[in-house]
């Protein structure tokens, strides 16, 4: 059969066509071999794009296709599927990107720009040219969820999933449920008792016939892909295996302690907001002047973020201070206040309505504590909006610290090749659209294990992860792309280097006879973990390894269309 | 009868994700948006923070997804009309307006549009610019069916005309379209219907609507989108000329006891972001942002404004502006303000103000509360008894909420509720049945 490509040109408003002479290219792919049909679109992904895309296929009968656009990292999937919608096998489908790499860096060069486009979609028809169908993989899924840590969030998913009929494992290291809340005294903005939260909660998720609690144990490996995961867990140094489909990772954040700042460790009575939760509970004598000082160790050089909740806690135990005492003279020494949306404004509202006065430090003139022995005494702080220094004196300085991110965080990353961000915290898939995903398949994350998270976020998180996590579960079955790597046993040298630089575990030793009825180890990949990222055939010193869609005859064929016939000066 | 299908009201980012999510469980769902397309309040945005990702390229694809997924149904141009029975066994009547055009011929090509003799003020951007009487909500539109506005199109108001009828190739158009009614058989309600912009006019301190160059958030946003009314430049609207120094007041008519006393959770981070966009528009731009708290609460927000000030020339002033004047000879605005943490009166001049204003849960909030029986708190949000243990459930059993309709909340968050009011809904639809 012979080759039929249609090439598609995207202006993408004004983001190509404002700098790429689109109706050019159109005409200068129509020039190119195999070439039958050729135009371009305002916005090839909305809806009229894509069905003149599939009445095209139609119509002039074409076997390839060619859209010249924005990113596959956003569009990939829907062009695919576009072109499956018109009874094209999906891999029969070139992606080639003439925004990011074209327009959107030459946006003063708008000829050049127009000849590179050219140039890359004639290396897009190439590549396009030499593309044949492939079939995605199908695995069943596991009707479990594994949730890793027992807070709020962790709670809160495994209750959602287990009231939808699926399977928890719910694993905490610690010997009780609860996690970080059950340190709180009261939680905001109800100012209950986290007791009330908590304790209903926890008795619910122990009496849940779906939800199987493992107190006091470690996770200690974790392999599998999504679907069917196999994780370790060790409970009095006895390990067990665990089979599940999908992953929860809700491990929570620790309170920092600040050491040797503002006093920490060497005054008894400076102490963090936890602290003083756990010390005094709701019992409050003797305390009739007290001063917070709020984004200690946040907000800061070494620690950029902002702690998110930390104003509120610290408004909280300040209001509950002087509920019960209301001569105390309450001062919190803020930068800016974090009382975003309804309710917290309203909270603060309400604190200034009681009396506890805030008071404007600014982070080039920290405020200083000074005592005698172990006892703080005063508080110097230059006060930003009156313009001068102020003292207070104290019998308690309460200071306010963001969450930091769990000392296990770089293990299970290692473990489960999720990663991490810059402040520590994982990172999720896409900030804005994917905030509880990672990008590895079936594992969610929920709560502060991603960032400091207030408690009804934090369960709003566990909710949305379980509704993640419900949905391959409830499919049965995922689906896995095709363009994945695979070894040829007969070149593999069995050097190893590609079973140990994958980065998702999905190359392993395997015995191979050969003719002679030796057995040697060789390579091979399990087609449901790889992602094909490719790194195992770069690191190939053998050429035993070739990517399906990326291989080795289409990318020179790439690169030889590039060469021969290039008129764009770099 | 009981039976696993749900609806959502308001097609934005968060009736998007949830209904993504939902018919991924295997729950059939019908989207219901009121305007002709979906993609809310976020397909109006040109892009996000603090990634700077354009919006609609991150959108377009979600929205195409719910309209190819075979779990949902589109309902655009449909509003509810009457909510009848109780949780699981709900009754819904929606009435789908006349586009006047026929979902099913029109291919969407635009040249009714081209052709139409009547121009009206454009409310996808934000009332800069124009569009016609037959129109697409905007390029990217799901579905892609254009539109005639009855109010405008010259047969309606009883002219001669009838252009779009003969140019359409399509053989789509038909003014004697009527109204549909559907009766929807679903076990669960998720409301999502969003936010709108407060009416800042009675802000009269600030010159909206007197001062030409002063413009309001959205309508920069609008101004700064390459599919937008001015093709992506900033241009000063009292002379097209591109500004040099933008002032961006925070605030306006939110955390303001005599308008809306919450705090509107957004506008910090989106005034960050267009001074920062601005400045990538135009090198030599510098932006001062008048604010009280700077509230940059989520992940990644801190490192934004740190990079706002260090390499786009942006400066942050904390004041609340008391008046904002015109010079007459330049029209440039001239902001009064007190600077409060060097104390000083300042009276300076800017090229541009954008005013970021505050914004309001949707007002069609009012009459649906009524249809379906939910309550509302003073403001018009969706009121959630329990927020802190329930936070998408309603005070009605079967009725749930996500995303800016319950409170103020930027993008991420809306996403995360949306996909927790989704846990919530399936997990009510297995109870029920």
């Amino acid at each position: 059969m012979s080759i039929r490509v249609g090439v598609f040109i995207c202006h993408c408003g004004t983001n190509i066509g404002g700098i790429v002479n689109v109706q050019e290219a159109v005409e200068y792919a129509r020039s190119l071999p195999n070439v039958i049909f050729a135009e371009s679109n305002l916005y090839t992904c909305s809806e009229n794009g894509l069905s003149s895309i599939r009445n095209k296929i139609k119509e002039y009968d074409l076997n390839r296709v060619v859209v010249a656009s924005c990113t596959p990292r956003t569009h990939e999937t829907l062009f695919r599927k576009n072109c499956e919608l018109a009874g094209l096998n999906k891999y029969l489908f070139e992606f080639v990107n003439i925004r990011e790499q074209c327009s959107w860096v030459h946006m003063k060069r708008h000829d050049d720009a127009t000849l590179k486009a050219e140039d890359l979609v004639r290396m897009g028809v190439a590549k396009a040219s030499l593309l044949t169908p492939q079939e995605d993989l199908s695995t069943d899924v596991i009707r479990a969820c594994l949730v890793i840590g027992g807070g709020i969030s962790g709670l809160s998913a495994s209750m959602a999933l287990a009231n939808q009929g699926y399977h928890v494992e719910l694993v905490e290291k610690k010997d009780k449920l609860g996690g970080l809340l059950r340190d709180v005294n009261m939680v905001f903005p109800t100012n209950e008792s986290s007791e009330n939260l908590l304790g209903p909660l926890i008795e619910s998720v122990l009496e849940h016939k779906n939800i199987d609690v493992h107190l006091e144990s470690e996770l200690i490996d974790v392999k599998g892909f999504i679907g069917n995961f196999t994780a370790t867990l060790r409970t009095d140094s006895k390990n067990e295996e665990i089979k599940t489909g999908t992953i929860i990772v809700s491990t929570g954040a620790a309170e920092l302690k600040p050491e040797k700042m503002f006093g920490y460790g060497r005054f008894d009575n400076v102490m963090t907001q936890l602290d003083f939760e756990k010390k005094y509970k709701s019992d409050y004598h003797g305390l009739n002047r007290v001063v917070m000082i709020n984004c200690v160790g946040a907000r800061i050089e070494e620690r950029t973020y902002c702690g998110r909740f930390c104003c509120i806690t610290g408004m909280k135990n300040a209001v509950l201070l002087k509920q019960a005492n209301p001569q105390a003279d309450i001062n919190i020494l803020q930068r800016d206040i974090m009382a975003f949306g309804m309710v917290f404004e309203d909270y603060y509202r309400n604190a200034l309505g009681a009396g506890i006065r805030f008071m404007r430090y600014n982070v080039d003139n920290l405020p200083e504590i000074m005592g005698s022995g172990n006892n703080a005494e005063k508080v110097r702080v230059y006060n930003e909006l009156i313009g001068r220094e102020v003292e207070i004196d104290v019998d308690l300085v309460i200071l306010t610290t963001p969450l930091v991110p769990g000392k296990d965080n770089e293990k299970l990353s290692k473990m489960m090749r999720i990663p991490v961000g810059n402040d520590g915290f994982f990172l999720e898939a896409h900030q804005k659209l994917r905030p509880i995903e990672f990008p590895s398949d079936g594992i969610f994350v929920a709560g502060c294990a991603r960032y400091p998270t207030e408690i009804s976020e934090c369960i709003a998180q566990g909710y949305a992860a379980a509704a993640k996590a419900a949905i391959p579960m409830a499919q049965g079955r995922v689906i896995t792309d095709a363009l994945i790597s695979e070894v040829d046993p007969l070149r593999c040298s069995s050097c190893g280097r590609c079973i140990n630089i994958c980065p998702f575990g999905a190359i392993d030793w395997a015995d191979r006879k050969a003719p002679s009825g030796e057995t040697r180890k060789v390579a091979l990949v399990n087609p449901a973990e790889c992602k094909g990222c490719g790194l195992c055939v770069s690191s190939c010193l053998s050429g035993a390894i070739q990517l399906n869609g990326f291989n080795d005859e289409e990318i020179l064929a790439m690169v030889n269309s590039v060469i021969e016939s290039s008129e764009a000066t770099f | 009868m009981t039976r696993k299908a749900a609806l959502v009201i308001g097609g934005g980012v968060a009736g998007i994700q949830a209904s993504i999510d939902l018919a991924g469980m295997g729950i059939k769902v019908y989207l219901l948006e009121k305007k002709p397309s979906i993609g809310g309040r976020m397909a109006q945005l040109d892009k996000t923070f603090p990634t700077n990702d354009c919006s609609m390229c991150i959108l377009a694809p979600k929205m195409i997804e719910c309209s190819n997924h075979e779990n949902i149904e589109l309902l655009t141009y449909s509003e509810l009309d009457e909510l009848t029975g109780k949780a699981g066994k709900f009754k819904a009547r929606i009435i789908k307006k006349a586009r006047f055009v026929e979902e099913d011929k029109c291919v969407g090509c635009g040249e009714c549009a081209e052709k139409c003799p009547t121009k009206v003020v454009d409310e996808f951007n934000a009332g800069l610019g124009q569009r016609k009487a037959i129109y697409k909500y905007f390029p990217q539109a799901v579905p892609s069916t254009y539109v005639i506005d009855t109010d405008h199109c010259r047969i309606f108001q009883g002219k001669k005309c009838g252009i779009c009828k003969k140019i359409c190739k399509a053989n789509a158009i038909n003014y004697k379209q009527k109204d549909k009614v559907l009766t929807l058989h679903i076990g669960a309600v998720l409301l999502a219907t969003g936010f709108d912009l407060y009416d800042i006019s009675p802000l009269t301190e600030y010159g909206w609507g007197k001062i030409k160059n002063v413009i309001t958030a959205m309508q920069f946003e609008r101004m700064m989108c390459a599919s937008g009314p001015t093709g992506g430049h900033i241009k000063r609207p009292s002379d097209d000329r591109e500004p040099a120094r933008l002032a961006f007041i925070q605030c306006v008519g939110s955390r303001d006891i005599r308008h809306k006393r919450y705090c509107s959770a957004v506008c910090c981070m989106h005034a960050t972001k267009e001074a920062i966009l601005a400045h990538e528009h135009c090198p030599e731009l510098v932006s001062k942002i008048f604010y009280m708290d700077m509230r940059a609460v989520g992940k990644g927000f801190q490192d934004y404004v740190r990079r706002a000030k260090s390499e786009y020339a942006v400066k942050y002033v904390r004041a609340r502006p008391g008046r904002v004047i015109e010079n007459e000879e330049n029209q440039n605005p001239i902001l009064n303000y007190e600077d409060t943490v060097n104390r000083e009166f300042v009276a300076e001049e800017f090229d541009m103000v954008i005013l970021s204003q505050a914004l309001i849960p949707a007002e069609s909030n009012l009459s649906i509360a009524e249809k379906i029986d939910v309550d509302i708190d003073e403001f018009g949000f969706i009121s959630i008894p329990e927020a802190l243990v329930n936070p998408s459930g309603t005070v009605k059993e079967g009725i749930f909420a996500c995303g800016f309709c319950q409170a103020p909340m930027d993008v991420p968050d809306s996403v995360i509720r949306a996909s927790a009011a989704a846990s919530r809904v399936a997990e009510a639809l297995s109870c029920y049945s």
